[in-house]
């Protein structure tokens, strides 16, 4: 199939063309550019939802209940499911699905599982460029699920509108996790297995770190409008579906919330995010192969190795003549 | 940035078999041979398994059985991988399955058996060497 069909096949929805465009984005540069470029003028309509949070905390069969009230609701949905890759075998074990079984011969429901490969922060590019192939193929809404190791909850919150962050207690890390200053990017804050005792304590712990940052923000003088959307804590029992309504009302409201504007503003700050990237990504390959190619390249090595000269000034003394 | 591609391998296991911690080791040798190595979980359907399997643009297909129910199975998942399309999926077999049946399913498109105690390099070497090789 050529490019020109796989992205034709997308536009319409056709699922072999979808999986396809996916598997060119993760392996295959310069034949994604060119695909993306005919994808990404049709994306834009989905609802992009991250959801992130610590391993056990049940992210996989939420996800999996809230698919199906979507597809009650007439929605379709996508669903990334991320796992990371062994650092030492580059393997990856993606055993998100298994939580999902019921989704997979749902025609209103399209699953992809990804690992991290080399972007330990958890939103590589192909994750990006999947969720835009998804978007392009027609999904409503655009589920996002992320390993939840730190740096991926500051990633999910460029790719996604509204980010959700499923807690659930028993696991211990929940608090640092708050007190990390992860609460600033969460837009909803989930208690899942909510049928534990203490799990109240867990929605208490979130209360307060939340009061404490409006404190903070009163004090430097931050304008009302900013924090307009108070982020609510949903109490969830994923096994049986408990709560997942509630929370889907909520992602809907914090939709029409942004709606209002600050979509727009989200928007460019990606965009920007995105072509900065690219912009950045095309000057060093280029210009560290034209760099590569040249003789000095091997006698600055040398000299760098030999205590000589130290590698910024190298890279000063490589770059004197491109960058003018 | 990567190029590199991975082998995207699918175990599966379909039927009433609750007993999957062979499924589990084969999956976890073949992570660490750097392969990315997608698990279902237990009591597949047929049109489960094959709709996963073009869904995650798969390369390999493993069936685990155990319950001695490949003849039930196994020919209904080649019929569909067929229906859709997905010719060049290297689909290959493992567990309690009789030699007497192997020469039947290698006819209807499955690559290879591998009965229990099969070494797990052994698997592993066969995946490597067979997998279809798409692209770059």
């Amino acid at each position: 199939m050529s490019l020109e069909e796989i992205a034709k096949g997308v536009l319409t929805g056709d699922k072999r063309c979808i999986a396809r465009a996916i598997t060119i984005a993760e392996n295959s540069p310069e034949e994604a550019q060119k695909l993306l470029s005919i994808i990404f003028l049709h994306t834009g309509r989905a609802h992009i939802v991250g959801v992130t949070g610590a391993a056990g905390s049940g992210k996989s069969t939420l996800i999996s209940k809230m698919a199906r009230e979507y597809r009650q609701r007439g929605r379709t949905v996508g669903i990334v499911a991320v796992d990371p890759s062994s650092p030492f075998t580059g393997g990856a074990f993606l055993g998100d699905r298994i939580r999902m079984q019921e989704l997979a011969t749902d025609e209103g429901v399209f699953i992809r599982s990804m690992a991290t490969r080399n972007n330990p922060g958890g939103i590589a590019k192909a994750t990006r460029d999947a969720v835009k192939i998804l978007d392009a193929s027609g999904k409503d809404v655009i589920i996002v699920e992320t390993v939840g190791a730190g740096q991926s909850e500051v990633e999910i919150a460029k790719v996604a509108y509204t980010v959700v962050l499923v807690l659930a207690p028993g696991l211990g890390d929940e608090i640092q996790a708050i007190k990390a200053g992860i609460t600033e990017i969460a837009d909803i804050f989930v208690v899942n297995k909510a049928d534990r005792g203490d799990a109240d304590r867990v929605v208490m712990d979130i209360r307060s770190v939340l009061l404490l940052e409006d404190e903070m923000l009163a004090l430097q003088g931050e304008k009302k409008e900013e924090r307009a959307w108070r982020p609510p804590i949903i109490k969830t029992i994923a096994l049986t579906g408990e709560g997942v309504p509630q929370l889907i009302e909520k992602i809907e409201e914090h939709r029409q919330y942004l709606q209002k504007g600050l979509i727009t503003k989200k928007s460019l700050e990606s965009a920007e995010a995105e072509l900065i990237e690219a912009i950045r990504d095309k000057i060093t390959r280029s210009i560290i192969k034209r760099l590569k190619q040249e003789k000095r390249f091997e006698e600055v090595l040398m000299r760098i190795v030999k205590r000589e000269l130290d590698p910024a000034s190298a890279a000063d003394e490589l770059l004197s003549q491109i960058l003018r | 940035m990567s190029g590199e591609r991975k082998i995207r391998v699918l175990i599966a296991k379909p039927g009433l078999n609750s007993h999957d911690r062979g499924a589990k080791v084969v999956a976890r040798a073949l992570r660490d041979a750097g392969m990315e190595v997608i698990y279902t979980g237990l009591r597949q359907t047929p049109e489960q398994i094959v709709e996963t399997a073009i869904q995650e643009d798969v390369d390999v297909i493993g069936i685990s059985l155990l319950s001695g129910a490949h003849m039930a199975h196994i020919p209904r998942i080649m019929q569909l991988l067929k229906e859709k399309g997905l010719t060049d999926v290297l689909v290959i077999a493992g567990g309690t399955i009789p030699e007497e049946d192997i020469p039947k399913l290698k006819e209807i498109g499955v690559k290879e058996v591998f009965p229990p105690g099969t070494p797990l390099e052994k698997i592993v070497k066969f995946v490597l060497e067979n997998a279809p090789k798409r692209g770059k």
